[in-house]
This record gives structure tokens, sequence and C-alpha cells, in this order.
């Protein structure tokens, strides 16, 4: 059991909880609960910031281009970009596949939720500033240039589902050993670890917090594993964090989201 | 009417622009000078333009985009008129950006060039500080540039969409210390409000108290710690900022 705390419809509050992330139940009092039973909100009120570049297979992707044109040399800050609240969706819900496009790419990323503000964080101090654990799906339409910003590749519509929970920092031993794994309609897609980080989480609040103050419900991506497997409309997808637990989704099409307007 | 959200004696207040004056909302009369001024309003997601005006990516050595350059950015960079940004003690470039901000009034998704304007609450006035020294080529300009904490003056005001008759015929001019250094009009942006607005509703849910800063002309000149720099557009408003150093800074 670990210590955490969920965001669930049509409350205000987060709610503390424990919850068994290898049968993914909840214990609230004395029921237990199927985490497929729970109609999750997002756990998330402040801004989502990601991190681009952070593995060091995504950035051995890139090869030699990195001394090239448009790059021209290899990063030297980290590269951010921001998931706008439009995008903000949960556990369960449905990713809007756009019209026009056929594949997506499920980025997944361990979320850090922010407890208190931070400012210039020094690395020993930083994972103070951290209240805990959760798992993002960095949803984007695939673009092969990372030159330009990539807002229409990455901030559409239900583009990053969130949760299921947040699970207690103390709960974590290592956040920089965490196995991170994909399944597509339950088959293994991709496995990688933040063991491969290129900034650890500690030196990316202390980068970040450098010149860009976080806020307590705000989280920071530390980045999103090399060849980011692809789905279609109809999959399902799982998003498994070892120690934090699964984050499901569906890809579904756009159209059938009524609710959002004409299409 | 202009609106404007500002603290005094305590708390929050909206106030409006009156015969001089700040009026807030509980009736009191104040001094513009006895207030703080927050932005106008509380921003959700902020889009930027780059190379939005042909003469300043020719001044940038870029060729005008074909389709908008737009970059995010977040809560953290916002401060309010008479405010001050910092300039960090090793750079060698940064400039204001004098720019328009077009500020959403409802929820837009789809909405054709024809009826963008529809969901405009208002205008208001945004210095989108860069530091050169900070670029890098990758999702460029990134937000150690554009993202920076009090890199983005905002206001003073909110000026009712109702009140500006055509926003793409306004004067922008940037003054440090009192000299003219930036000046051109919105009728040069490349991509216009409408078209922005059916741009970003193209592909995304665009909302209420959404922003899009609109890009800025050409003129960027380097700026220094004291300086005084004052972004204004013509019938919006006159934005103050200062700079300051490290200096200001005991910690770090």
């Amino acid at each position: 059991m670990s210590r955490a705390r969920i965001k669930v419809l049509g409350a205000n509050e987060l709610v503390a909880v424990d919850v068994n992330i290898v049968t993914n139940t909840i214990t609230i009092k004395d029921s237990v609960l199927s985490a497929n039973d729970i109609q999750f909100d997002t756990p998330i009120t402040g801004t989502v910031f990601g991190t681009l570049l952070n593995y060091k297979g995504a950035l051995d992707r890139l090869g030699d281009t990195v001394n090239e044109k448009p790059y021209n040399s290899p990063p030297i800050a980290p590269v951010l970009y921001i998931k706008p609240a439009n995008t903000f969706n949960w556990y369960g819900a449905a990713i809007p596949m756009p019209a026009g496009i056929s594949r997506l790419e499920m980025g997944a990323a361990l979320g850090l939720v922010i407890g208190k503000q931070a400012v210039a964080v020094d690395e020993e101090n930083a994972l103070t500033y951290v209240a805990g654990y959760t798992i993002v799906n960095d949803v984007s339409v695939p673009h092969d240039s990372v030159y330009r910003p990539a807002v229409q590749h990455k901030a559409r519509d239900g583009f990053c589902p969130i949760g299921p929970w947040i699970i207690d920092r103390q709960e974590v031993d290592n956040p920089d050993d965490l196995t991170i794994r994909v399944f597509i309609n339950d088959k293994l897609q991709q496995e990688n670890s933040t063991s491969n980080l290129i900034r650890s989480v500690t030196r990316l609040l202390a980068d970040v917090t450098e010149f860009m103050t976080l806020s307590p419900g705000d989280v920071l991506l530390v980045g999103v594993p090399e060849d980011a497997p692809q789905a279609q409309i109809g999959d399902k997808i799982r998003v498994e964090i070892a120690g934090i637990g699964s984050l499901v989704n569906v890809i579904v099409d756009e159209k059938e989201f009524k609710w959002s307007g004409t299409i | 009417m202009r609106k404007a959200r500002i603290a005094y004696g305590g708390a929050i207040h909206e106030a409006i622009e009156w015969e001089g004056q700040l009026k807030l909302n509980d009736g009191r009369l104040v001094e513009e000078s006895k207030v703080t001024w927050l932005t106008p309003i509380e921003p959700r997601t902020v889009f930027a333009l780059g190379l939005n005006y042909a003469d300043h990516a020719a001044e940038l050595a870029f060729a005008a985009p074909t389709e908008p350059l737009v970059f995010l950015k977040g809560p953290n960079t916002f401060i309010g008129h008479q405010a001050y940004t910092r300039r960090p003690a090793d750079v060698t470039y940064m400039h204001y950006e004098c720019e328009l901000a077009v500020i959403i009034g409802k929820t837009a998704r789809n909405v054709k060039r024809e009826d963008a304007y529809n969901y405009v609450k208002g205008y208001s006035v945004a210095n989108d500080y860069a530091i050169r020294d900070y670029l890098e080529n990758y999702y460029r300009p990134n937000l150690r540039v554009k993202n920076r904490d009090l890199g983005t003056p905002f206001g003073p005001w909110i000026v009712d969409a109702v009140d500006v008759a055509d926003p793409m015929n306004l004067k922008l001019t940037t003054h440090v210390n009192n000299e003219l250094v930036q000046e051109g009009t919105t009728a040069d942006m490349i991509f216009d409000i409408p078209a922005l607005i059916a741009y970003l509703s193209s592909f995304m849910t665009v909302s209420e108290n959404d922003v899009i800063l609109t890009g800025t002309p050409k003129g960027s000149v380097d700026t220094a710690v004291g300086d005084i720099v004052v972004t204004e557009v013509e019938g919006i408003g006159r934005l103050v900022n200062t700079i300051i150093g490290d200096e200001s800074f005991i910690n770090r």
C-alpha cells in the first residue's frame, strides 16, 4: 500500500487514500475500490511543463544532426514546453484523435507534482519541493523537427491525461530509477527507465527553477523516452511507472466528442 | 471601458479608469500612483507570436513565416504595470517587444475568420522581453528566453473590445528613458487577429481569458539595468516597466 491523493470528479479537494499499485485498487476508510470504478478527475491544479530531449536515447536519436542546421549545436539548457489547460485529461478518459490524423505518439512521462513554491532551488533540497509523483501521457501528433515549438502537435484538446493519482513523495525511494512501460491493447510496446535521464530529477528541478518559479500544483515532466509508441483509434493505452501506478486511456475519433462543438 | 486589477489597502480590487484616477468597485477613488497594478486579467493559456511583423522578421534575418510561429507562456512570467524585470548580469542582449494583447472572451473552436472578433473580450498591452543570449534552436524560442520570472509585463488594463474601432490599425511605440526606439503599426501584422483566432481554434479549444500576444514590429535594442521601458499601443494603454539587476536579489 502507498499513500496517495486522488481527485474524484465533482469533488473540490484532493482526497488522501491508500492505493495498491499492483492490484490497481484504492482503500478509502473500510472499502476497497477498483480504480476502474472511480470517476477520476485530473489531480492537477497548476501548469504542466514538459521537458524535451531529456532521455539519453532521445538525444542520441538526433545524432549528428544536432550539429547541423537548423540546430547547429547540442542543447545546453533544459528545453521546455507547456501542456495548456485544454489538454488536461484523466484516468479512463478518451483521447480525441484529430480529424485528418491517423496516429498519435504516446509520451510516457513521470510527472513531478510541486508541493511548495520552488525558486532557484539547489539539487540537495530539490526533492523537498515535490509533493508527489504522477503519470502523464504526453500525447503528440508525430513530428520530426524539434526546431520550432510544437503547439499544433502537443496542445490539442485532451492530449495530456494525468493520473490516476499523486503518490506521496516519501513512497518513492529513488525517482531516478523507475521502470516505465507502455502497453497498447495490453501488449508491451515500450520499456525504459528514468535511470536514463540526462538531467536527473533533482538536477532538472534546479536548472528549471533557476529562471522559472514552480508553484504548488504545477507539474514538471521529466521527459519522454525515445521511440514513443504510436496508437490509433480504438487502442487502449496503459502507461505504467513502477511504484507509481498505471494510467489507462482509449483513443476515440474526435467526431464522437459531441460536446466539443462543431468539428 | 478600461478595467484594471489592482492591489490597494491590503486587498485585490477590480477598478476602472475614472477621470485620471481609478475607481474601485467598492466606489473608492484612488490615485494611480497609490496602487499596485496586477495583470488586468488572470491569464489562462497564453499564446505568443514570433516573427509576426515582416520588418521584425527581416531584422532578425528570418524569412516571414508561412504559418503562425506560436509559442506558449506560463503564469510565472507575468507582472503588471509599473513593475520590475530582471536583467541577469551575464547577458549581452535583452530587448523589449511591444505587443498588442488580445484577450479571448468565450470558448472558441473551429471559428471562422469572419466570426473571430465575436470571441474577443478586449485588448491590452504586453512587453514580451527576450534574452537573445539564451536562444537555442530547440523549440525556439524556448522558455528560458520567453518564460522567465518577471519577464512579461502585461497591462495596465483591459480595454473593452467594443471601444476599439479597428484593432488592426493601431500605432505601437516603445520608449526607453523617453527616447523613441520602436515604432510600428498593427496594420503590418503578417497574420492578423482574425487569422490567429481561426488558426488556433482550428486545432484546439480556446477559452475565456486565454491571451494572444500578437508579435512585435522591428526596433529591438538592448536594454540596461535602470532603464525605464514604456511600451504603448495607441488607444489601448501605456505599460511602464523598469529593468533591475542581480544586485536587487540578495540570495543569488
